[in-house]
């Protein structure tokens, strides 16, 4: 029973670092998706040009390629990448980019109105975004962000295959040192499960707090 | 390090071999995905409550867990129990597994939308169940889903590579043992990358055609 929990520690050390990765993959792709995002609905040519092109990039080609290529082909470049960055990098700028599909698509989703209100308050294009379209914007992107979120979670799995020492990677570990198989897959599995149910119960709540106040309002 | 065309030419027929593989997983996963995606929907529309529930959450699990983790779990807990399978039939069953949870929810999207009057005029012919859902509700509902059925099966294709995990020969293993072979990642790996973004920008016509095609809704 001792060697249980002894094992039970290293797979929840292995959480850890799962959660880590994800936290710090999400604060990435939140900020890759609002600049391709945003990009996408740019008046300049060039911008919208650069933003589709990291888009279509990292959405035709999956995580698991992406990483393999950050981790190993850059430090022919010269570029040398710890695990964790390598692994934060590719998750962030994956997840990035289909999360800036969904930043694009709500700001489209904002009413015409809108815009021909912020124009008629004199509000620039900046400001108007910023005070008016974004707020309203936010909202409709949320949901869609914690199914992203939780994609990435299950992404950070694939780390493991460049040796970092998430759950999925000490979970192999307890299989090679003990033989059991089930014990260390289902309650990893378990884990995952959890983090993933936190994530959509914690959006959820997110949700209901900007939602309030704008009762009546469209939503 | 410089590339090299003559090394890229070199390797390409081992490249290939790998890329039989992994269009065969994904064919033979995406029919799986569309069957087992078939029966999860008709299960959570079981009229028995206790079946519907238990459906509706093991594929609520298998969604917030990582693809990776249960390609594991087949691979190395099934065998202790008695079920040997060869890697690639592991591979597709999990794939198949996987997206099946994906696809049933674009089954559902696509039984509800079928408009309440034809079920009564069903009933109204005296149809039975089963050929209510052969000859009325399904020939309807399946049209429409194709584009998103489609979108998935690119998602799966794109998710191929994490079958190297569990020792299947597809392209991105072919390419590892190619790399470290000769230990030359730049040229594998960046055509590994390559052929998955040409496919899948490929794929984005094609999905643009069908949904021309299917996509419209006839009312």
């Amino acid at each position: 029973m001792t060697q249980w929990s002894g094992y039970l520690g290293l797979i929840l050390q292995g959480a850890l670092v799962t959660i880590e990765l994800t936290l710090m993959g999400s604060v990435l792709a939140l900020i890759m998706a609002f600049l391709a995002g945003m990009g996408r609905v740019s008046r300049f040519f060039i911008i919208r040009a650069l933003a589709t092109t990291y888009i279509e990039f990292f959405r035709g080609t999956s995580i698991f390629v992406q990483l393999f290529w950050a981790y190993f082909v850059l430090p022919f470049a010269g570029l040398s990448l710890t695990p964790l960055q390598a692994g934060v990098l590719a998750l962030g700028l994956n997840v990035g980019a289909y999360a800036a599909e969904v930043v694009r698509g709500a700001i489209l989703s904002v009413g015409r109105e809108q815009y021909e209100a912020c124009t008629a308050l004199n509000l620039g294009r900046w400001q108007g975004m910023r005070h008016v379209i974004l707020p309203q914007a936010l909202l409709v992107m949320l949901p869609t962000f914690g199914n992203n979120a939780i994609e990435l979670l299950k992404a950070t799995s694939v780390v493991s295959l460049i040796s970092l020492a998430d759950l999925t990677f000490q979970a192999q570990v307890v299989r090679s040192q003990t033989g059991s198989t089930l014990m260390p897959f289902l309650s990893v599995l378990v884990i995952y499960f959890a983090l993933a149910l936190i994530i959509s119960w914690g959006i959820r709540t997110l949700e209901r707090r900007m939602a309030r106040g704008l009762d009546g309002v469209r939503v | 390090m410089e590339w090299d065309w003559n090394f890229v030419w070199e390797i390409m027929p081992t490249l290939i071999q790998g890329v039989k593989i992994t269009i065969l997983a994904t064919v033979l996963g995406s029919v799986l995905a569309a069957i087992v995606g078939l029966g999860i929907a008709l299960a959570r529309r079981s009229e028995n409550r206790i079946v519907a529930r238990s459906v509706g959450w093991f594929a609520e699990f298998i969604r917030g867990t990582p693809l990776l983790v249960q390609l594991y779990f087949i691979f190395y807990v099934l065998p202790d129990i008695g079920i040997l399978l060869p890697p690639l039939v592991a591979g597709v069953i999990g794939l198949g597994l996987h997206y099946g949870t994906y696809t049933a929810e674009v089954y559902r999207a696509g039984i509800d939308n079928v408009p309440r009057g034809q079920w009564e005029a069903a009933k109204a012919c005296n149809l039975g169940g089963r050929h209510t859902w052969t000859h009325i509700i399904l020939p309807q509902a399946i049209p429409p889903m194709i584009p998103a059925l489609a979108n998935y099966f690119i998602a799966m294709f794109k998710e191929t590579p994490l079958l190297s995990a569990i020792t299947v020969l597809e392209l991105m293993n072919q390419a590892k043992s190619v790399a470290n072979t000769y230990y030359r990642y730049i040229e594998p790996m960046t055509l590994v990358g390559a052929f998955f973004l040409v496919i899948s920008l490929c794929s984005v016509v094609l999905l643009r055609w069908l949904e021309h095609r299917y996509g419209r809704i006839e009312r």
